[in-house]
């Protein structure tokens, strides 16, 4: 009986709760959406009101730009509940929105319109915007020469890696041989390499690929062997008992025991084969966009470089979200897994 | 019901196979010192039989079980699986382990199937898995990681891996501890029955006289470590059997005092 009253208590209670002001629910939806779109006409009056310093040709579209951004920010955010899914991302990313609204406007405060930073070194963002349209062909050929040169050396390095890897951590006698080398030659920086490389290999290109492949292959070797080696021994029991022949030990419990490190592997043989890729293209192969990055600073084109630089940090950015996406695909069954 | 799906689906019914250990010695080495685990075991199984075998912990148990089921050797003696000497394992003898270890990176259900996996002939056998699960009553977790399962669904996933294969002889540590005592017994009664109509030889470590009185043919209690085959106690009741019978009570109380229980319990 008792407990009929208190439950009744509280449900009757409950309602009174959840009448918030119609005013204060809408500011705190909406508010934010409002800011974005006050930062981003900001932006786009202050390409407008004032003359430039010097000559860009894209001024004009950018400050159009900003306004169509603006109102795009308004109607998604205020609006995001017709909007479904879009809108509520939108919303989401609100707070961003006013942050690179108001880093933009000051940016071409302080460049374009009053020089308060030294101009050649700090470009607005409309001559970044001018690379983009006018420099684009040039631009697109030095992201594909990268992107093949880094996809090819990653590929073979991370395989010889993992084949290196499982055999090692499988087979002493390969671990016997191999070992020793791995110890000496691995924690070698591969640029180290670099002249070397460039003048025993026939070609700068199969140089950086070679490069590339082992900067990526030694930690991917060092971490799928770790992983193999510590595969729980109980595991090899249940497996043998049920009948598993060497084979299935390897490829159905060592190697899917040991993914979560080889994963590991893989994201540091990624980083580290970057900084490879960047330096073998500015030395030696006279394409992609370190060598772009090279060009622009002999030419004193500093937009230019701004704008490789963006585009090099998409691409690294987008090459890792691609492994975690990889990873979170072939690792549902591991709990709580980083974020990327 | 879901036994005889089981049944049926095993195309050779497995009859059970006779195990000889004889004179069986095992001993660890830990940091040089030499730690004697079973002293001068034998014990023979005929084909079909039952044996639970009942001891102190740590006594050696789970490191008899090992030798059996051919993941170690001995340091003395011989085990033999009907005729042929037990140098390896082999998928005739399948052990449901203490600990479930199933394969994190893999379903339920392809954890089951794990052994038919392992000889090739899962594809033309899927529905053996199937039945499995139904057995340990666990179809509709078929999807689930092992890390979504308790401690006892995890156990059963367990014994219905060792199941699916068919074993001549099924090798059990404790298979049934971590159940809550319901569950516990309706396995109990699966696992009696699936033995009766199946026909194959059971070892069972169990910490649990009353366990090893309601399902074995024979009681094997051993001595503290180095372990010893101290008594060697037939069951002579018939199936299903009572828990509250007196003829089991009382050897209940005389396995109770081999184990160092006085007579009080
Ligand atoms: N791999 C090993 N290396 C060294 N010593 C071991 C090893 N395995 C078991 N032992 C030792 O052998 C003894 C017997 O172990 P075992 O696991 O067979 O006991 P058990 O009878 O199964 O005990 P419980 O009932 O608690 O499971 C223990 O003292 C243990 O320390
Ligand atoms: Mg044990």
């Amino acid at each position: 009986m008792s407990t009929y009253s208190l439950s009744d208590g509280l449900a009757s209670g409950a309602p009174r709760l959840s009448r918030t002001p119609l005013l204060a629910n809408w500011v705190r939806e909406s508010g934010i959406g409002v800011l974005a779109s006050i930062a981003w006409i900001a932006f786009g009056l202050s390409c407008l009101w004032w003359e430039d310093v010097g000559d860009w040709s894209r001024t004009h579209s950018l400050g159009i730009a900003a306004f169509v951004i603006a109102a795009i920010a308004l109607f998604g955010t205020v609006g995001a509940d017709y909007l479904g899914s879009a809108g509520q991302a939108l919303r989401k990313r609100a707070p961003w929105l006013v942050a690179l609204g108001a880093f933009l406007t000051v940016w071409e405060v302080a460049t374009a319109k009053f020089a308060w930073l030294p101009l050649p070194f700090f470009p607005p963002p409309q001559s970044i915007i001018e690379v983009y349209t006018d420099d684009l062909p040039k631009l697109l050929d030095s992201v594909f020469a990268s992107v093949k040169l880094q996809l090819g050396g990653y590929l073979i390095g991370a395989t010889v890696g993992f084949l290196t890897g499982v055999s090692i951590g499988w087979s002493r006698a390969v671990g016997y041989w191999v070992h020793p080398v791995l110890r000496f030659i691995g924690p070698l920086p591969a640029t180290a390499w670099l002249p070397i490389a460039f003048f025993t290999f026939p070609s700068s290109w199969s140089a950086s690929t070679f490069l590339i492949a082992l900067a990526t292959g030694f930690p991917v070797t060092v971490l799928t062997w770790s992983g193999v080696a510590s595969v729980s021994n109980a595991y090899y029991d249940v497996a043998r008992t049920l009948g598993a022949k060497p084979s299935f030990l390897v490829l159905k419990v060592a190697i899917p025991a040991a993914l979560p490190h080889v994963f590991v592997g893989l994201f540091m043989g990624l980083g580290s084969s970057f900084a490879v890729l960047v330096v073998a293209e500015m030395i030696g192969v006279k394409a992609g966009l370190g060598w772009y990055l090279q060009w622009a600073q002999g030419w004193a084109a500093y937009a230019n470089m701004y704008a490789a630089l963006i585009v090099m940090s998409l691409l690294c950015s987008g090459a890792i979200t691609l492994l975690f996406a990889i990873r979170d695909r072939l690792l549902v069954w591991q709990k709580g897994t980083v974020k990327w | 019901m879901v036994t005889a799906a089981l049944a049926e689906a095993a195309t050779h019914p497995a009859a059970g196979a006779a195990l000889d250990i004889e004179q069986v010695s095992h001993a660890f080495d830990i940091d040089g010192a030499e730690l004697p685990v079973l002293s001068d075991v034998s014990i023979s199984v005929e084909p079909g039989e039952f044996v639970a075998l009942l001891g102190p912990s740590g006594c050696g148990k789970s490191t008899l079980l090992r030798l059996v089921a051919g993941l170690d050797k001995p340091k003395a003696g011989r085990l033999r699986e009907d005729d042929s000497r037990i140098t390896r394992p082999h998928a005739s003898r399948v052990v449901v382990f203490q600990d479930p270890t199933l394969f994190p990176w893999r379903s339920v259900w392809d954890n089951v199937a794990l052994g038919l996996e392992a000889q090739g002939i899962l594809n033309s056998q899927r529905h053996r898995v199937d039945a499995a699960l139904d057995l340990v009553g666990l179809a509709s977790f078929r999807n689930a990681y092992p890390h979504q399962l308790s401690g006892g669904m995890a156990q059963r996933v367990a014994l219905a891996r060792a199941l699916v294969n068919d074993p001549k002889i099924l090798i059990l540590d404790e298979p049934l501890g971590k159940l809550d005592s319901l569950t516990r017994i309706t396995m109990q009664a699966e696992l009696v029955s699936l033995w009766q109509r199946k026909g194959f030889t059971t070892l069972l470590v169990t910490h649990d006289a009353e366990e090893a009185l309601v399902l074995a043919n024979r009681v094997i209690v051993f001595s503290d470590r180095p372990a010893r085959v101290k008594a060697d106690i037939r069951v002579d009741r018939p199936y299903p059997r009572h828990r509250g019978d007196p003829y089991l009570a009382n050897l209940r109380r005389q396995i109770l005092g081999l184990l160092g229980l006085d007579a009080t319990w």
